[in-house]
């Protein structure tokens, strides 16, 4: 199957000789529910405009749906919902002329966009305030009216720019349930996001950005497992055997003296000592090995701060 | 997109321009309806009486046609340079940027609207010229393909300086100091034959004095330029800033980053 995204080595330099991404590669599933994480000045945004075309690129290659942006930008767009980071509709605009418009401007007759925009407006809690200019909604609002502008033209790959920015607690819930069902539905969406509880939430595939680069690209389960994972070092009295086995736990031995074991969240350290005291094999110290997952989530979290 | 598609996308951009120019038609309709009513008082009824004849007419009537243009020409180059650079300044620019609407219906659907309100502040003008004198036209068609002609390039020129403006400052800076001069300068007020030879020279450089002059003859009979040359410079001034604009949305002048 046609991925719904697919990035080589994208890389950009702004006019300041700036250099925001250093030749970044991701691919997309149709149907996916995709996380874009990283800190502040990532590149998430970045990567965003250039697939939205509000950013042009310096090298690499984007195909939206198998097609290539350099080759045919206008029919990739007709696939692209694009939600910014940043409000950017005409604030003296009126809610439903922003969305009928925008429907327009993808080339849908005026009576299909006026259904398609009532739909959405409908769907998205908006309906009360189609009248009212746009500068006199709440930030939340303003948020769910970029998301039925971006949706008004049914596209198949919906992108988000931090959809829940500022959104509280109980509008970022429904937001999340409305994400859900759109994404049953078929349409692939990918959003950009700065907590890895909310990617945990949403989110089946992940891929995490930082300084321009791709640290991480996986599926979010794994990536979880991978965080939580603990591996310890056991220092052991006597000569170990070539391996030792220990039911539930994966062991390496490192040298004579010296036992790695993982402890995934939600296993005992018990269960390795009392399995290693029946092969009498005695433990007289142990030491945390670095998770180099965590301390990058620790580091990316201390550098956003 | 498909051509129907595209029409669609032409048609959104100019009905939404319209709606702005009429919503706020204090700022946009009505200065030029009272600034022409105080041109046509003062310069050709109080002071135009004391002028005597300008090229085989009253002072009124040489003039009528001249601010009509003018009206035209202001119009037209402010309804898109501050349409267009507000929606720059504040990014919905980028809901059309990131359609696939094709640039040259984007650039169509900005330079309609200007053209549109040109028209109707040229009929609002015309109107008030009325209650001051009489008119008589001598070539409709003349009149007519001016007036598009006209209003055209003045909306082309008003986008690339949008394009160009990274504040309000610099889509008044131009207005000020090039559009009104060169309308000034244009032969709205006096025959090109009153110019010292030097002056009418330079005056040639000047696309206000084609399109003053074509109207002119369109309205009056007389101008103070050949017919055809005034149409050729037109066109060519025309077809240029229109290249121009195609070449700054292509290239994503201004627009991306
Ligand atoms: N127009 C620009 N000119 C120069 N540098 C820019 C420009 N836009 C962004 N940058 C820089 O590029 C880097 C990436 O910015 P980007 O907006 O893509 O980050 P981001 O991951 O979206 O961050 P955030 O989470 O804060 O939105 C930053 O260092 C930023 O300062
Ligand atoms: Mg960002």
């Amino acid at each position: 199957m046609i991925s719904a995204l697919t990035i080589e080595n994208l890389s950009k330099s702004y006019g300041n000789g700036f250099q925001a991404l250093k030749g970044i590669s991701l691919e997309v599933k149709q149907g996916d529910f995709f996380a874009l994480l990283g800190p502040n000045g990532a590149g998430k945004s970045t990567t965003i405009g250039i697939i939205c075309s509000l950013v042009s690129k310096s090298g690499g290659r984007v195909a939206v749906h198998g097609v290539d942006i350099d080759e045919d930008f206008p029919a990739a767009k007709k696939f692209i919902g694009i939600v910014p980071q940043e409000f950017n509709f005409n604030q003296f605009e009126k809610v439903r002329d922003i969305v009928v418009n925008q429907a327009g401007y993808y080339g849908l007759p005026a009576q299909q966009a006026a259904e398609r925009a009532d739909k959405y407006l409908k769907e998205l809690g908006l309906w009360d305030k189609r009248e009212v200019a746009s500068r006199m909604l709440s930030g939340g609002m303003k948020r769910r009216l970029m998301i039925a502008r971006a949706l008004v033209h049914e596209p198949k790959l919906l992108i988000l720019d931090e959809p829940t920015a500022g959104v509280d607690i109980e509008m970022r819930r429904s937001m999340w349930d409305f994400l859900r069902k759109i994404n049953a539905e078929g349409t692939t969406i990918i959003l950009t996001t700065h907590y890895l509880e909310e990617a945990e939430a949403l989110c089946r595939n992940i891929a995490i950005i930082n300084h321009g680069q791709i640290v991480e690209h996986s599926s979010v389960r794994d990536l979880l497992r991978r965080l939580h994972r603990e591996v310890f070092i056991l220092d052991c009295a006597g000569m170990l055997p070539e391996s030792v086995a220990v039911d539930g736990f994966v062991t390496r031995v490192i040298d004579e003296h010296s036992l790695e074991v993982e402890v995934e969240k939600g296993q005992h350290i018990n269960d390795v000592f009392a399995q290693l005291d029946r092969a009498g094999i005695q433990v007289t110290s142990m030491r945390n090995r670095a998770n180099r997952l965590e301390e990058m989530f620790v580091n990316l979290v201390e550098g956003a701060a | 997109m498909t051509p129907h598609e595209q029409f669609v996308a032409f048609m959104t951009i100019l009905r939404k321009e319209i709606k702005r120019y009429t919503r706020i038609w204090t700022q946009t309709l009505l200065p030029s309806a009272i600034t022409m009513s105080l041109y046509f008082v003062i310069f050709g009824s109080l002071i135009g009486s004391r002028i005597g004849d300008m090229g085989g007419f009253t002072y009124m009537q040489f003039v009528v046609p001249g601010l009509i243009m003018m009206a035209i020409v202001t119009n037209s180059y402010s309804n898109v340079v501050s349409s267009f650079f507000g929606s720059k300044f504040n990014h919905s620019v980028e809901e059309l940027l990131v359609s696939p609407t094709p640039n040259y219906v984007i650039l169509m659907g900005y330079v309609l609207g200007g053209v549109s309100r040109g028209l109707l502040v040229a009929i609002i003008v015309t109107i008030v010229s009325l209650f001051f004198t009489q008119l008589h036209i001598h070539n409709i068609f003349v009149v007519v393909a001016i007036v598009l002609m006209t209003s055209t390039l003045f909306a082309l020129a008003g986008f690339i300086n949008a394009v160009y403006a990274n504040s309000f400052d610099d889509i008044s800076i131009v207005p000020t100091f090039v559009l009104t001069p060169l309308i000034y300068l244009g032969g709205v007020f006096y025959s090109m034959n009153l110019l010292p030879a030097f002056w009418a020279a330079v005056s040639k450089l000047n696309p206000l004095v084609y399109v003053v002059n074509a109207f002119r003859y369109g309205v009056l009979g007389v101008s103070d330029v050949s017919l055809p040359f005034a149409f050729g410079m037109i066109t060519l001034f025309t077809v240029a800033a229109f290249a121009f604009s195609m070449h700054l949305l292509n290239s994503g002048k201004r627009l991306r980053q």
